[in-house]
């Protein structure tokens, strides 16, 4: 089993402070999701969980069983067993997706190791098919003109091919219709198992009919605030975040907003 | 006071080299003056660039002798890996001045299509090189650098494919250069008569670290009426030489011209590449990549000029700036009256690699007619960190990363090259220039 560990997590981005102390603990075989309204600090912890190189960490520890993942490169968090399931992934001219692909799957291997060609197409060939991905994809150039749903299926993609030990997925619903969101919840139900965790930052409950979560935990104020089981995703669904409000005393939620 | 500059040849230099290589009069003469021309025109003002200080005039020696080739396979491995040997048809090499191969396959021979070096082709077809040597697309009094160009001719080659003729297989034309002694006054001449198409690709290897010598090369390539030339060229001349490297098309009523530019040398290069749609409904593509390091100077112009209603022209510049290399990027759309729905589109981006580098990227817009599209794009920067993020948050290391965002930003060319050989051989000189 692995474990990632969070700890009074506090980040800054261009000097505003944006977390002010997260904890929270992942362990494989283990899905959370993080939830809360727009601009509560969810997405600053993906981010800086991966190392996105314009929020600043300025307190607190993120370990992946033990190791000090902040101490990390971005590469050598991913090669440690991250992944980030981007909001907003970028587009790269002149790079095949397959390309892409395939050097990242060399990446976390040792030179000599590399996967071969056969092995590599089969395996993309399948993941694709349970995206429902059109084939010609591979051959397109990394995210250049995709539409936001393909965008999210290529994310998936990615995270299918290379079986990392923890991801996070960023709003990976957000703009997605229900068909998309049955296919990309569809793949990373594939992932769960023993050797998998992850982390999913949602608005919205509705991704969570399709991958259920183990514990629910909202955020508000860059905190987070309250931890449960499902049953918290289906409480916030049928009456909202108010409530939370209420019995925390939060008039506004967002960050920079003090209790 | 004028600083007089001195020719390296006198005016009967070039005259017994005419002799020598048996050219009809009509060239000679017209090598003869602009010998006379050379002596008093200026050189270019390219934008940006100052090059009265470079040495366009002075070379060690005009011509050298190679031996031929029997065959392809004799070829030094970094020339021979550019072809396909058992299948490539069509290809003319030249060692240095010397033609060193020809072949042409029958079927195409028989079409009429003509592959010679150029002094073969102005005994054999005096009337044709007569025709468009240098006069309808390149003039002789343009400047300093044409006029010698002229004068000091010492190699080409003439492609010619007539009316309704489709050159299904690409023709290959290999230049190498090797030894530091060698200059190059290369003169291609492209003609693709009414409705006829072909797909031409050039290499300029040099199998030489370094060279004394000049190179003032001039391409002229005629589309006519509903031609199509695709133009692929790598040029991967050594450090130390001059470089003035001119291709210019002129393309008719529904003629497409297609360049793909691999821009590789490792000397200070003067760059010009203009298309003339001059034909209504003429069409041109200009794409070129270039990678500069160390201390190279080099200024690229493209540009389309549109003369016909309803021309479109495209041109696309990227450049990846390392080490103290300075590049200067014009790409000019110029819409003459008269020109009315024309469409002019430049793109031209320079990726720096390093502080000490310098890249400029200018797109120009000069328009004398009302209804035309137009537009522009232009971008210096370094590497996106933002990008660099993404492709490592999948383990790729930065050094990775950084090598295949530069890959792919020079990708448009590489993608465009139509020979496998020379499309891998200009990925593995980008792979070694930006390393």
């Amino acid at each position: 089993m692995s474990t990632l560990e969070i700890k009074g997590l506090h980040v800054e981005i261009e000097g505003k402070e944006i977390l002010k102390g997260v904890d929270l603990t992942i362990n494989t075989n283990e899905i959370h999701a993080v939830m809360g309204p727009n601009g509560t600090g969810k997405s600053t912890l993906a981010s800086a969980i991966m190392g996105h190189p314009k929020y600043v960490v300025t307190a607190g520890t993120v370990t992946l069983d033990g190791e000090d993942v902040l101490e990390m490169e971005v590469d050598e968090r991913a090669k440690a067993g991250l992944f980030l399931a981007m909001q907003y992934p970028s587009e790269i001219s002149g790079v095949t997706n397959a390309d892409f692909l395939r050097s990242a799957i060399n990446s976390q291997r040792e030179e000599g190791e590399e996967i071969s060609l056969m092995k590599f197409i089969r395996e993309l060939d399948s993941k694709m098919e349970t995206l429902e991905m059109d084939q010609e994809m591979a051959q397109r150039y990394l995210n250049e003109g995709f539409s936001g749903g393909e965008k999210k299926r290529n994310e998936i993609l990615q995270l299918m091919m290379l079986k990392p030990k923890f991801a996070i997925l960023d709003e990976i619903d957000s703009g997605l219709d229900i068909d998309a969101l049955k296919v990309v919840s569809k793949g990373v139900n594939e992932m769960r198992g023993e050797n998998f965790g992850c982390l999913i930052i949602t608005h919205y409950q509705r991704l969570l009919n399709y991958i259920t979560p183990d514990h629910v935990h909202v955020m508000m104020q860059g905190r987070v605030v309250k931890s449960g089981g499902p049953e918290l995703a289906q409480k916030l669904e049928a009456q909202g975040y108010d409530w939370i409000k209420e019995e925390l005393g939060i008039e506004d939620e967002t960050v920079g907003q003090e209790a | 006071m004028t600083v007089e500059m001195k020719l390296a040849l006198t005016g009967e230099d070039v005259r017994s080299y005419s002799e020598s290589n048996r050219e009809p009069e009509w060239l000679a003469a017209k090598r003869s003056e602009a010998y006379q021309l050379a002596e008093t025109l200026q050189l270019p003002k390219p934008d940006k660039t100052k090059i009265h200080n470079w040495n366009f005039t002075e070379f060690p020696v005009h011509a050298v002798h190679d031996e031929p080739l029997t065959g392809l396979a004799e070829l030094p491995q970094e020339a021979r890996a550019l072809i396909d040997i058992e299948n490539q048809k069509n290809i003319y090499v030249q060692r240095n001045n010397t033609p060193a191969y020809l072949k042409l396959s029958d079927e195409l021979k028989e079409q009429g299509v003509i592959l010679t070096d150029i002094f073969t082709a102005a005994r054999e077809h005096s009337d044709l090189v007569q025709k468009y040597f240098m006069d309808d697309a390149v003039k002789v009094d343009e400047h300093k650098l044409t006029a010698l160009h002229a004068a000091f001719m010492n190699g080409g080659v003439f492609v010619y494919v007539p009316k309704g003729v489709e050159v299904k297989e690409p023709v290959q034309v290999l230049f190498l250069h090797e030894g530091e002694e060698v200059s190059l006054f290369n003169h291609a001449i492209i003609v693709a008569e009414e409705n006829s198409a072909l797909t031409y690709v050039e290499n300029y290897l040099s199998l030489s670290k370094d060279s004394k010598g000049l190179a003032n090369i001039i391409s002229e390539v005629i589309a006519k009426d509903g031609a199509k030339i695709t133009y692929g060229a790598v040029d991967v001349l050594a450090e130390g030489f001059t470089s003035y490297i001119n291709r210019r098309g002129v393309a008719g009523r529904d003629a497409t011209i297609e360049w793909a530019l691999g821009l590789m040398n490792d000397c200070d290069t003067i760059y010009e590449n203009v298309t003339h749609l001059v034909g209504d409904g003429s069409v041109s593509h200009s794409k070129s990549v270039l990678v500069g390091r160390g201390t190279q100077k080099q200024n690229v112009t493209a540009k389309t000029v549109h003369w016909g209603k309803g021309a479109e022209g495209f041109i696309l510049q990227h450049g990846v700036m390392k080490d103290e290399a300075s590049t200067i990027f014009n790409g000019i759309g110029k819409i003459e009256h008269g020109a009315s729905k024309s469409d002019a589109v430049q793109e031209s981006r320079v990726l720096m690699l390093s502080e000490k580098a310098r890249g400029d990227a200018n797109p120009i817009l000069l328009i004398d007619e009302d209804d035309v599209t137009a537009g522009h794009a232009a971008s210096v920067g370094r590497v996106d960190p933002l990008q660099l993020y993404y492709l490592m948050s999948r383990g790729i290391s930065r050094v990775e990363a950084e090598r295949l965002i530069v890959h792919g930003f020079l990708a448009p060319v590489v993608s465009q090259l139509p020979i496998e050989g020379v499309k891998k051989q200009l990925s593995e000189v980008i792979e070694r220039k930006v390393r």
